[in-house]
């Protein structure tokens, strides 16, 4: 055992000698989060640290666990990988720490922007940004003789195109499947048709409006020329079918579109053509209909300051600026580290971003509105009832939760 | 048995029902009858990667004090178990005052989730229940009467849907009926329709997962049944048999009676498990057009904001379903109990 540390500790200080800045520390560091390769090459980072342990558990099963890893004392877990939407769950179970003292002592190299503050206390530290935005096919759209669209509107005119040159039956592809994917859609479009979620200053719901209605009515019209089985396809599924060449044009993660044509077997058409763009407008809006999105990490409230202060240093070596030096790494995202030069993949991201794309609401009660969002949406996309109806029963239904939790 | 040998035998199997059945059912009716405390919400300047803005979040310090004297929250009675999510009395007689006919007030009452839950559950109960016990039985027979030297494999492979596990045989069936699946493809070219979609449509999909629900439930009653034929007195058979009851009669008035009290118990069972359906929906993605009470658990426990009051309160509306599902069975148990006694 002792051996094999010593083994261990050789090839960490080898590992850290290597990279540009050596990273001691002096207490315990474990870090929870999603598992996309950007956030493993975080994890990968932080374990370069020598001095103490750290240790990573990185699944898709996160957070599912992050606050419950969180809440003892002292906590499982040092540190969580959050994004915008799921940072809220932390803060409102109160298991995170205010980082400007570190930030202060530790942190000389991030950017002002990195800092994620909440009532003016540094909450996380982001170190990637994503979005939804088109990715299409080139050859194809040239096959039709149109540009890529800059509107829903013009999707659907080129998927028409598509399919009544015999092209492809269903050429718009959607992450559409009943549940959280089918409630960002409907929020992507929601945003991008100028509605806000809730009444100003207040948790009362508001997707029961003209802006509601348009954007399900979008999302109908869109699913028309949508594989039959959309209400059961997540972005994995969507992906599959982009890959298979059975789609031409859809509404898709950045942080999944780097990747997308790489997996084996996907045929040379799909690997030439495929293109991407900025996210698309809808309804004569200037807004895109689509949301930013940032991941960063955060510092778990109930662990001694030692380690509180070890995982600052593990995770700000983790994203420090030399790690873009390694080309793999510099494609796997749109980081927000400084000296990032975009990469082509990153277009998407870049440009949703200077189109003043909404974020993602980072309220207390946002979760509870996209689940309800999720389940109430798939009767109306089903043809079973109206638009009206269904954002109604989203409303009741977000009502009804919100009361339990005590935001309304 | 004197009452004290019988207590101190009872006892450690009474200690452990009560420490893992009872209590644990004990807390989740007190956390279904308690909500989390009113939200305390300040307005914030949040600054992000992309821009500062004036958002709510909740003021920790304020709710901390909340939370201090009263760790358990509000206490709200049954309010949770009437409101939208649950029992919806206010929205059930709304539809009903509403409604001009019964069948615009059933589809008022399918709009509401737990009645949505209910209506897919009890069809797949009062499906799946006879026809897992009829196709087991068949089995059973028909394994009990081939070659002996043969049935060790024919078992074993009978065997193989239950011992799947139930979320990797529902994905199996899941890939086998999409539209480019070999099932859903089969189908799509016996019906002539290339755009069927057995994933599309709300009723094929309940088909799908009944079938489910029988091709793995089937195996278990068939090898509870075929223990049971191991049982079968011979001489009772060859006395029907002399009689001159035809195969079909010796069925119906020997093996039947005989194996009554296992057709009780896999019903119990099968009741009770199809109550809780739960793999195949996930399995098969079918939450836009099936769902359940252990979904609706799932559903409220999964989301980024976890309301465990909900889900306790369904928890507790399960457990009273259960019962009230098998008290005929456990009613008629007992009447023949008595009656030997």
């Amino acid at each position: 055992m002792f051996v094999k540390k010593l083994a261990l500790a050789g090839v960490m200080t080898v590992l850290a000698g290597s990279s540009a800045m050596a990273c001691g520390i002096d207490a315990r560091v474990s870090i929870v989060g999603n598992e996309f390769p950007a956030i493993q090459t975080v994890g990968a980072g932080a374990q370069e640290c020598s001095g103490a342990e750290v240790t990573t558990n990185l699944t898709a099963d996160h957070q599912k666990i992050n606050v419950p890893g969180m809440q003892g004392n002292p906590a499982e877990y040092t540190s969580a990988i959050i994004a915008n939407s799921s940072i809220v769950a932390l803060m409102n179970e109160d298991v995170i720490r205010p980082l400007d003292d570190l930030v202060a002592k530790h942190g000389k190299h991030l950017k002002k922007n990195q800092l994620v503050t909440i009532n003016g206390k540094v909450m996380a530290v982001a170190f990637m940004a994503n979005a939804q935005h088109l990715v299409y096919r080139a050859d194809v759209l040239e096959q039709i003789g149109v540009e890529p669209p800059k509107t829903y509107e013009d999707m659907l005119a080129a998927a028409k195109m598509i399919r009544d040159k015999g092209i492809m039956p269903n050429p718009v592809g959607g992450a559409y499947k009943a549940g959280w994917n089918l409630a960002q859609e409907f929020n992507n479009m929601f945003l991008g048709m100028g509605g806000s979620h809730f009444k100003s200053g207040s948790a009362a719901p508001n997707v029961n409006s003209e802006a509601g209605v348009k954007a399900l009515n979008m999302m109908k019209s869109l699913s028309e020329y949508m594989n039959p089985d959309f209400l059961t396809h997540d972005s994995n599924a969507t992906n599959a079918e982009f890959r298979a060449g059975n789609v031409a044009i859809m509404n898709m993660w950045g942080s999944r579109a780097a990747t997308l044509v790489t997996a084996d077997g996907v045929p040379q058409e799909v690997v030439d053509g495929f293109a991407i763009a900025g996210p698309m407008t809808a309804g004569g809006g200037s807004t895109p209909a689509s949301t930013l999105w940032w991941d960063g990490w955060t510092v778990a409230k109930n662990v001694s300051d030692a380690e509180a202060e070890a995982t600052f240093v593990a995770m700000t070596h983790a994203i420090r600026p030399e790690i873009l030096a390694d080309g793999d790494v510099a494609t796997q995202a749109v980081w927000l580290i400084d000296g990032y030069k975009p990469t082509p993949a990153a277009v998407g991201v870049f440009a949703a971003a200077e189109a003043n794309t909404i974020p993602y609401p980072m309220l207390p009660y946002m979760g509870l509105l996209h689940t309800a969002l999720g389940n109430e949406l798939a009767d109306f996309m089903q043809g079973k009832e109206s638009a009206e109806q269904a954002l109604a029963d989203v409303e009741a239904a977000y009502t009804a939760a919100a009361k339990e939790k005590g935001f309304l | 048995m004197k009452h004290r040998t019988f207590f101190w035998f009872f006892m450690p199997t009474g200690l452990a029902m009560l420490l893992f059945i009872a209590l644990p059912i004990l807390s989740v009716v007190v956390q279904s009858m308690h909500t989390p405390h009113e939200a305390v919400l300040l307005t914030v300047e949040n600054c992000t990667p992309f821009k500062c803005t004036e958002e709510t979040t909740i003021d920790q310090d304020a709710t901390a004090a909340l939370r201090a004297a009263e760790p358990l929250g509000r206490f709200v009675g049954l309010d949770i178990y009437l409101d939208r999510a649950h029992l919806a009395i206010g929205e059930v007689g709304e539809a009903w005052a509403s409604s001009a006919s019964w069948s615009a007030f059933f589809s008022a009452l399918s709009n509401l989730p737990f009645y949505r839950a209910m209506s897919f559950t009890l069809v797949f109960i009062f499906t799946v229940t006879p026809m897992v016990i009829i196709l087991g039985l068949l089995i059973a027979l028909s394994v009990n009467s081939i070659y002996a030297q043969l049935r060790g494999i024919v078992i074993f492979f009978s065997l193989l849907p239950f011992v799947i596990t139930p979320l990797i045989g529902a994905l199996v069936l899941y890939w086998m009926i999409d539209s480019r699946g070999i099932l859903g493809n089969l189908l799509q070219w016996m019906a002539g329709d290339p755009s069927l979609s057995l994933k599309a449509s709300t009723g094929l999909m309940w088909v799908s997962l009944i079938i489910y629900g029988i091709w793995h439930a089937a195996p278990f009653a068939f090898v509870i049944f075929y223990a049971g034929l191991q049982t079968l007195p011979q001489d009772q058979m060859e006395a029907a048999q002399i009689d001159g009851a035809s195969r079909f009669q010796r069925v119906r008035y020997v093996i039947l009676p005989h194996l009554m009290p296992l057709v009780t118990f896999v019903t119990l069972i099968q009741l009770m498990d199809n109550f809780r359906v739960f793999e195949p929906i996930i399995g098969f993605n079918a939450e836009a057009h099936a769902t359940s009470l252990s979904w609706a658990v799932f559903n409220d426990l999964g989301g980024e904001t976890r309301q465990f009051s909900s889900a306790a309160a369904t928890s507790v509306i399960t457990i009273i379903g259960v019962a009230i599902l098998l008290t005929p069975v456990l009613i008629r148990t007992w009447r023949d109990f008595r009656g030997k006694v």
